[in-house]
């Protein structure tokens, strides 16, 4: 079902944590909320939860205004960052929380509660205490606990924030097949751009409790809306006003006079990317991002001076 | 001790010119023992001063003249009257601060009000209050020449001097127990799980019985002790209220104190006696019972926790889900 935010504004204190935000979010779509820390990405996804009501401002779900509607009504399944386990329940139990509060009979719940642990892959452990469980499987879990009640709409706050780099890269695959397969409405809140790009159909790129640009992630990384969109998503080198992403910077074998000239401070071998550092004549650092491939046949190294060429910056209006 | 401990090596000029206690040196291995022993030393000996020998003292004297005595106390009928009134106030003050001081931890930990502070202040007003205050002002507002007295008389009820006001003046003393031993536990636990529970649909009754209530148990059940022992042992307030009617209204501690006041010294002790026995077995029955749901539930989480201290208070310091960091 769509979700829609109209016109949200909420403060804490003094604090303006949103400032007329609008979204919408489409029909079994996959969203990312995506911001620093205190751009007010988590407060939105909250107050569409209905665990804060906005000051100001609407909230649809489905086409149905749930502004006032207590968070157990509105039909969300929410996955929290520290994936808020029930400790004194085992995982079984957990999942069969929504069921059993809603007093549905025994077989339905064991049936659902069943299904769900095969879907998060989590068949074996249903005894199991969540003092028992990896990061990973907690999350699961989490998961498997918010979908057993069918919500309409999925929302996920930093759902991979707490675990390691391994078992993030696996789960955020997972999550977008799952996605594929159940097409419940989605939202999650991330701090990662790489993970927004990686997972979602569309961004909303939030700062300082407002919305910056909304799109998808190859729109926002070609036509970045303003300056905080370009460096938020992917990286840049700043130059003045303008900015120009590392991998524009061409490294030449010579010199055909478009070039300026620009001295190795660093040459780092990640892998199939390297990263070149450089000083330009003016005494400005940049850097180059640039292939293994192109770094040997250019021989790269420390204290070398080649030809560099910057493509045309761009610049935003302040 | 401590020489033995610090003593078995020899010290030589240079150890001594730059001591630097490392971890494995045996010199300051052997000095964190006598020191660590010292510290158990002076601990266990003022407990031993304070409350172990006195304690010791009153059942040696109960039991010097062998049983026949203690048993001719015991089946006094003014003693074994005074044994189940205090029984009978224990028994309705506890539930009634349980209930109470539970609701007033959620409110003060949950709740968002004016006046919070204030509130949290009154609620340890009992701790700070002499007994005999509290027991001279409830006579003051509920007596016959009281604030209420009239009211009462006019519709039968006796609060003072009997039952009734005795049972108000055990739960005001014990008033502060469970809700000081909850909050704490409420605020560790965080909102993450009730949160949780209601976006699965839970009203507030299911998300405080089947959520909020398992996370605090353990600090509701250190506190529910703590009533209970405080509830039996009161003295002060009730001592007022009640007006030491012997086989009416007087408890347990009063009857100690009649009977030590009238040269009874067999029937103090044995009633003292019988005191000390009941606090010990609430504490026996509680930790068992904390032992026992325990290892049913969560307790039986990674191997290396199984080494927790088993009492009394086993959620502090335990992670239970981290701080509900703010993030926006």
């Amino acid at each position: 079902m769509a979700i829609e935010a109209r016109h949200v504004s909420k403060h804490f204190g003094t604090f303006t944590a949103l400032d007329d935000v609008s979204v919408t979010v489409g029909d079994g779509a996959l969203m990312a909320l995506l911001g620093p820390s205190g751009s007010g990405k988590s407060t939105l996804l909250r107050i569409i939860a209905g665990l804060e009501s906005p000051d100001e401002g609407e909230i649809v779900i489905g086409g149905e205004p749930v502004t006032d509607m207590p968070a157990r009504s509105r039909g969300v399944g929410f996955v929290f960052q520290h994936y808020a386990p029930f400790k004194h329940m085992t995982v079984h139990d957990n999942v069969a929380f929504g069921l059993s509060v809603r007093k549905r009979p025994k077989s339905e719940i064991e049936a659902r509660v069943n299904e769900l642990l095969g879907l998060v892959r989590l068949d074996g452990l249903a005894k199991r205490y969540p003092s028992q469980l990896s990061g990973g499987q907690l999350q699961r879990m989490a998961l498997a606990r918010a979908l057993a009640v069918q919500p309409k709409v999925l929302l996920l706050d930093e759902p991979f924030g707490a675990l390691d780099a391994q078992v993030r890269g696996e789960l955020r695959a997972w999550l977008r097949r799952l996605h594929d397969e159940i097409h419940v409405t989605t939202i999650f809140v991330t701090h990662d751009q790489e993970e927004a790009m990686e997972v979602a159909e569309q961004i909303v790129v939030m700062n300082d409790g407002r919305i910056e640009q909304a799109g998808s992630p190859r729109e926002l990384y070609e036509s970045p809306s303003n300056e905080f969109v370009m460096s938020f998503i992917g990286p840049v080198n700043r130059i003045g006003d303008a900015f120009v992403r590392p991998h524009d910077v061409q490294i030449l074998a010579h010199d055909d006079g478009s070039a300026t000239e620009a001295l190795i401070k660093r040459v780092v071998h990640l892998g199939f990317e390297v990263r070149v550092e450089l000083t330009l004549p003016d005494g400005r650092d940049i850097w180059a991002q640039v292939t293994r491939g192109t770094a040997q046949e250019l021989e790269l190294h420390e204290g070398q001076i080649l030809p560099v060429r910057l493509p045309q910056p761009r610049v935003f209006a302040a | 001790m401590s020489s033995s401990a610090s003593g078995s090596i020899a010290l030589s000029p240079e150890t001594v010119g730059h001591a630097a206690p490392r971890r494995g040196d045996p010199r300051a291995d052997g000095a964190a023992r006598a020191r660590k022993l010292g510290v158990r030393t002076v601990a266990l000996g003022y407990l031993a001063l304070l409350l172990l020998a006195p304690v010791a003292m009153i059942f040696y004297r109960t039991f010097e003249h062998g049983l026949s005595p203690v048993w001719h106390a015991v089946t006094e009928p003014n003693a074994q009257h005074a044994f189940w009134l205090s029984l009978e106030i224990v028994a309705i003050a506890v539930p009634l601060n349980t209930v109470f001081g539970i609701g007033m931890a959620l409110l003060l930990e949950r709740g968002r009000f004016k006046g919070k502070a204030l509130l949290g202040m009154l609620i340890d007003l009992p701790f700070a209050i002499s007994p005999v205050v509290i027991g001279l002002a409830l006579v003051l507002a509920y007596g016959k020449t009281g604030w209420l007295g009239d009211w009462l008389a006019e519709n039968g009820i006796q609060v003072i001097f009997s039952v009734p006001g005795m049972v108000i003046a055990t739960a005001i003393v014990s008033l502060p127990f469970v809700a000081r031993e909850t909050m704490p536990v409420l605020r560790e636990i965080g909102t993450d799980a009730e949160q949780a529970a209601s976006t699965l649909g839970a009203n507030g009754w299911q998300t405080f019985w089947r959520i909020t209530l398992p996370a605090i148990r353990w600090g509701v059940v250190y506190g529910v002790v703590l009533t209970t022992a405080r509830a039996l042992g009161e003295f002060g307030a009730v001592s007022i209220v009640s007006g030491r009617i012997e086989g009416e209204t007087q408890t347990l501690p009063l009857y100690v104190q009649a009977r030590f006041e009238n040269f009874d010294v067999t029937g103090a002790y044995t009633a003292a006696v019988v005191l000390a026995l009941l606090a010990f077995a609430t504490l026996v029955l509680m930790n068992l019972l904390t032992r026992k749901t325990r290892a049913e539930g969560e307790g039986r989480a990674k191997p290396g926790r199984s080494r927790r201290p088993g009492w009394p208070l086993p959620f502090r310091g335990r992670g239970a889900g981290g701080p509900t960091e703010v993030t926006n």
